[in-house]
């Protein structure tokens, strides 16, 4: 078993909690793949994002995203797939208002 | 014989070597002993075991390498075909890019050596072994499985290994670069992929596939006369058409077109009308201008309603052509193309109206890089009735 990150996409105007349809459409995921479930979260907006970069001996803290995109982070699922099609074809069933999901497998260290 | 070896192995890399090694094993052995009489299994069987053989040696190492994903053998697994199969798969897997699908699949199911498979598409052979070598990283840290994808998904799965194998074909068949228009050897590399790939997975997207290669290569003798110049279908001399290989296509076209055809099984369809048309003002132009709408519902893409307006051209006259191609200028996936401007001149030439056919020539020009196709748009536009 593996483990991929699924990021979750979508246009930044929409918050956690705006639409009924797609609140219930994490809950249908979670109850039909909550074997292979490993963690998720839906975060608040870019517009809470704060974005800290080192600079020199110190930091700059800023407001903001760390990339400015279309497609802002709105949330993630942490699932165990036994290879990448079989986590394609759980990533499938999430919700993607207005956007997408990038997969990226867990890197792990022995 | 590298796909029998990925089963042992299950490492893309790791197969390679043995099968070099087998190779290497078997000048030497053959010299001594003579060749054996199947010499393939003889070599699969000697490159199967080296890897069993490393794998033993070097059981700890191996043990932290990410390993290529894939199920318990079946209890009467021999090795084929099977393991073609899933290499195609793997090789073709969505996830990774088109061009890395395309070059992993040369190296390592036609057996191409990376510089002949950087060759084939014109860049340095460092950068082509970088390119393989991303894919291969990525199909073991992702885990690509080595797997013929369940029946769910293997529609989707097909689309993307054909869609591999049609750019490598289109990549031979017109060059997009450089001083010949065909190019045999990738022609040739698409023709046996997809003949294998039938025999594997005899389905009807396959089987359209087969057919228009077949149906499109065979009018190859015919695409450039004795001098390198480009004819067009209305040129070429339908004698010299490959009439084993029409024959072959036209007998998968039926197959292929299934109550809800394919994209290529409708290409192949259209290819197909060409190739038992006597001659080009004889072909059944109504019939293709149907046909390409089908491939429009299918495959609503600007360059078929280019291919379509075109052959409206033919069916209701160069005035109905013209109207059909004026909404595509403002398409932005053709701002580049340069067929869109070579079809319209054509067609401004028919009508009589030279100064507007010549700006379009010169602009299909300025689009063109292929220099069989450069020096026919140029001839056209210095054939042009003087104003």
């Amino acid at each position: 078993m593996s483990q991929y990150l699924v990021l979750i996409y979508g246009d930044p105007s929409y918050e956690a909690g705006d639409s009924d349809d797609v609140m219930k459409g994490h809950m249908k995921f979670g109850e039909n793949h909550g074997a292979v479930i490993a963690g998720g979260n839906a975060l608040q907006p870019t517009g809470t994002a704060t974005s800290i970069r080192p600079d020199g001996d110190g930091f700059t803290v800023t407001d903001g995203p760390f990339l400015e995109t279309k497609e802002a982070l709105g949330g993630y699922y942490l699932v165990e797939a036994a290879d990448l099609d079989a986590a394609i074809k759980v990533a499938k069933d999430i919700p993607m208002p207005g956007g997408g999901v990038e997969i990226r497998p867990v890197v792990v260290f022995d | 014989m590298l796909a029998a070896t990925v089963r042992v192995t299950r490492d893309l890399d790791l197969a390679e070597e043995c099968v070099q090694d087998a190779f290497a094993k078997a000048l030497t052995t053959w010299d001594a002993d003579g060749v054996p009489r199947n010499p393939g299994a003889w070599l699969t069987t000697a490159s199967r075991n080296r890897a069993l053989d490393v794998i033993r040696r070097e059981a700890t190492l191996r043990a932290k390498l990410p390993l290529l994903v894939m199920d318990p053998p079946d209890d009467d697994d021999d090795g084929f075909p099977d393991d073609r199969l899933r290499l195609v798969f793997t090789c073709c897997h969505p996830a990774l890019a088109t061009e890395a699908q395309v070059a992993l699949t040369l190296r390592l199911l036609c057996g191409l050596s990376t510089a002949e498979v950087a060759r084939a598409f014109l860049v340095s052979e460092p950068t082509m072994a970088a390119r393989i070598t991303r894919a291969k990283k990525k199909i073991a840290h992702a885990h690509i499985p080595y797997r013929v994808p369940d029946e769910e998904d293997l529609p989707e799965r097909i689309d993307a290994v054909l869609a591999a194998i049609h750019l490598l074909f289109s990549t031979g068949h017109t060059a997009p670069v450089g001083d010949l228009l065909v190019r045999d050897d990738l022609v040739g590399r698409a023709l046996d992929l997809t003949r294998m790939l039938r025999s594997l997975l005899p389905r009807p997207e396959v089987e359209g596939l087969l057919a228009l290669i077949l149906l499109t290569d065979a009018r190859r003798a015919t695409r450039v006369d004795a001098a390198g110049r480009l004819l067009l279908l209305e040129h070429q001399d339908r004698t010299r058409w490959d009439q084993d290989q029409i024959a072959e296509g036209l007998a998968l076209v039926r197959g292929a077109l299934t109550p809800d055809p394919g994209r290529y099984a409708l290409q192949a369809a259209i290819a197909a009308v060409h190739a038992e048309a006597p001659s080009y003002q004889e072909t059944d132009w109504r019939e293709v201008v149907g046909l390409y709408d089908l491939l429009l519902r299918r495959w609503p893409s600007p360059v078929v309603r280019l291919n379509r307006a075109v052959a409206v051209g033919m069916a209701a006259g160069a005035q109905a052509g013209l109207d059909a191609l004026d909404p595509l200028g403002a398409e932005p996936a053709l701002a580049t193309y340069g067929y869109l401007p070579a079809a319209r001149a054509d067609f401004l030439r028919r009508l009589g109206r030279y100064d507007e056919a010549r700006t379009s020539y010169e602009e299909a020009l300025l689009l063109t890089e292929n220099s069989v196709e450069r020096r026919f748009l140029a001839e056209r536009l210095s054939d042009l009735e003087p104003t």
